[in-house]
């Protein structure tokens, strides 16, 4: 690889690093500003203009607060489980492509950090880590609720992920390529993954939901029966370290279901845009710019729609969960591989015989 | 370039694995065995299996790891497990006998190895790619894959025999 394409992959990594923690940043103080629209409250409007430098409050409070390691506690674990989940929420957005090429001069940059032939499962790979952070972190801090809520969590990551790899199955026989960059490439225009997989997108939204533990399924840190879950003995930063890798992570899966089902960066009449101007370099660059937009535009209706589920149902019971999981998700994935198997063979017969 | 990387994932891979057998406490062992798959990923992408190294990370790091930790929570909340084990006499030369076999064993199947040679003007360096990995499992080992298809649907009728719940069973 030449110089000029590695110091550009360098720093559009370091970018997306960037853009990824201030997106989970903000992220909290969206949700609590729709929390309180949600509630018919004003919600945080006192750090700054509207509130909006609520986070940085936050932040800077987490920090000043005191660094408390419980008497038994495994020490190395304890501090280890926080720093684990960060790096894996972390991890996973490189292989995500938020934006076509950009040509300038005669380089074309890709905006993508690593174009690898096997991106999902970088992702699925990542994402079935993240349950390390919680499960030594619960176990290292010698609680009974911490531990409870360790190992609910670990089971409940465990069984979703079956069914999200069974609903990524769907997609990837109708792409035939395991690259986000090339699954990303054919949903041009309209012709989104969403208008032949309603279905798996249903099951990989509920997977989403279960994976990143947020409401219906925040069973690990249910409050009413655990306290706080695996974080009960947690304070300070490395309380903020866990809120934040979640956060992360729904920015992270929010990217993947743009992605995977509602075509990335590509939007209506798109190609209808390129062709209207002159300069095929040009037309290319505005279409890729407004692309990124696009893209960014669908990760932030995703992540709305987490808050929305939030603060709207209420939290699952543990044996309904795993219900839902196991007897419900698994078979109706394993129906939809077959419905699209179908499809596609159907799809075939008619066009070429 | 690669082999300085070799050298590097070799070395560490050495030592996670070490690591996993001399840690006093068992879920350190597990977690330099995490350590340990993902060097050995590593050592798969060097040799251009990407999908080798993704699923060895999937299955392995991501599935029966978290299954091995599961345990080791429950049957050791933090306690020292050190006392408890007795060491007499007879077990260590049992084991010290045990592991020396083992080495021989190893030792006489390492010495009639054959190391392949493949010629590189002719060696596709493409053959680890998932594309190609799918066409050689579904045209050149059709009925190995298949079979390995049947077995796992019996160990999972099975894993689902013996986790249902017997009459009178007392739930949640």
């Amino acid at each position: 690889m030449d110089s000029v394409l590695l110091i550009y992959k360098g720093i559009y990594i370091l970018a997306i690093f960037g853009i990824s923690l201030l997106i989970a940043t903000y992220s909290t103080y969206f949700e609590r500003k729709i929390a309180a629209f949600i509630q018919d409250r004003v919600g945080p409007n006192r750090a700054g203009p509207m509130g909006l430098l609520q986070p940085l409050a936050d932040a800077g409070k987490l920090f000043f607060k005191e660094e408390f390691i419980p008497a038994k506690a495994n020490k190395t674990l304890f501090i280890l489980g926080p720093g684990i989940a960060m790096l894996v929420a972390a991890m996973s957005s490189a292989v995500i492509p938020f934006g076509d090429t950009l040509i300038i001069g005669e380089t074309s940059f890709d905006l993508i950090a690593i174009d690898v032939n096997i991106g999902i499962l970088y992702i699925f790979g990542v994402v079935s880590l993240g349950v390390y952070g919680l499960m030594i972190g619960g176990w290292a801090s010698n609680n009974k609720f911490s531990l409870l809520g360790a190992i609910r969590a670990a089971s409940q990551n465990i069984s979703y992920e079956l069914a999200m790899g069974l609903s990524l199955i769907a997609v990837l026989m109708l792409s035939g390529s395991l690259s986000l960059k090339v699954i990303a490439e054919q949903q041009t225009g309209f012709n989104w993954n969403i208008w032949y997989q309603p279905l798996g997108f249903l099951i990989f939204l509920i997977c989403a939901f279960a994976e990143t533990n947020r409401t219906p399924f925040d069973l690990p840190e249910s409050e009413a029966e655990l306290i706080g879950g695996y974080h009960t003995e947690y304070s300070s930063m490395k309380l903020g370290m866990y809120l934040f890798a979640e956060y992360i992570n729904i920015f992270v899966v929010s990217a993947v279901m743009a992605t995977l089902y509602f075509g990335a960066y590509n939007f209506p009449f798109m190609e209808n845009l390129r062709n209207a101007f002159d300069d095929p370099v040009l037309g290319n660059n505005v279409v890729t710019i407004i692309g990124v937009g696009v893209m960014f535009a669908k990760i932030f209706a995703f992540i709305f729609f987490f808050m929305w589920v939030r603060w709207t149902l209420p939290r699952f019971r543990y044996d309904q969960l795993m219900k839902l999981g196991w007897n419900i998700l698994i078979p109706l994935a394993i129906l939809n591989i077959l419905l699209t198997g179908g499809g596609i063979l159907l799809y075939e017969y008619f066009t070429k015989g | 370039m690669t082999e300085s990387l070799f050298f590097f994932f070799a070395s560490l891979t050495l030592l996670c694995a070490i690591m996993v057998v001399i840690s006093k406490n068992p879920v350190f062992s597990v977690i330099f065995l995490i350590l340990t798959f993902f060097t050995i990923s590593a050592h798969y992408i060097l040799l251009n299996a990407q999908f080798l190294a993704a699923v060895n990370i999937i299955v392995y790091a991501g599935a029966i790891m978290v299954l091995f930790l599961f345990v080791l929570m429950f049957i050791n909340t933090g306690k020292n497990v050190e006392g408890t084990i007795k060491r007499n006499v007879l077990a260590k030369i049992a084991g010290t006998v045990a592991g020396g076999l083992l080495f021989t064993v190893v030792v006489a199947a390492l010495k009639d190895v054959t190391l392949g040679h493949p010629d590189p003007a002719t060696y596709e360096s493409q053959v680890g790619m998932v594309e190609n990995l799918g066409k050689v499992l579904f045209t050149k080992y059709m009925l190995p894959f298949q079979l390995v298809a049947v077995l796992f649907l019996v160990s999972m009728v099975g894993a689902v025999m013996i986790g249902k719940r017997e009459t009178g069973e007392q739930n949640f």
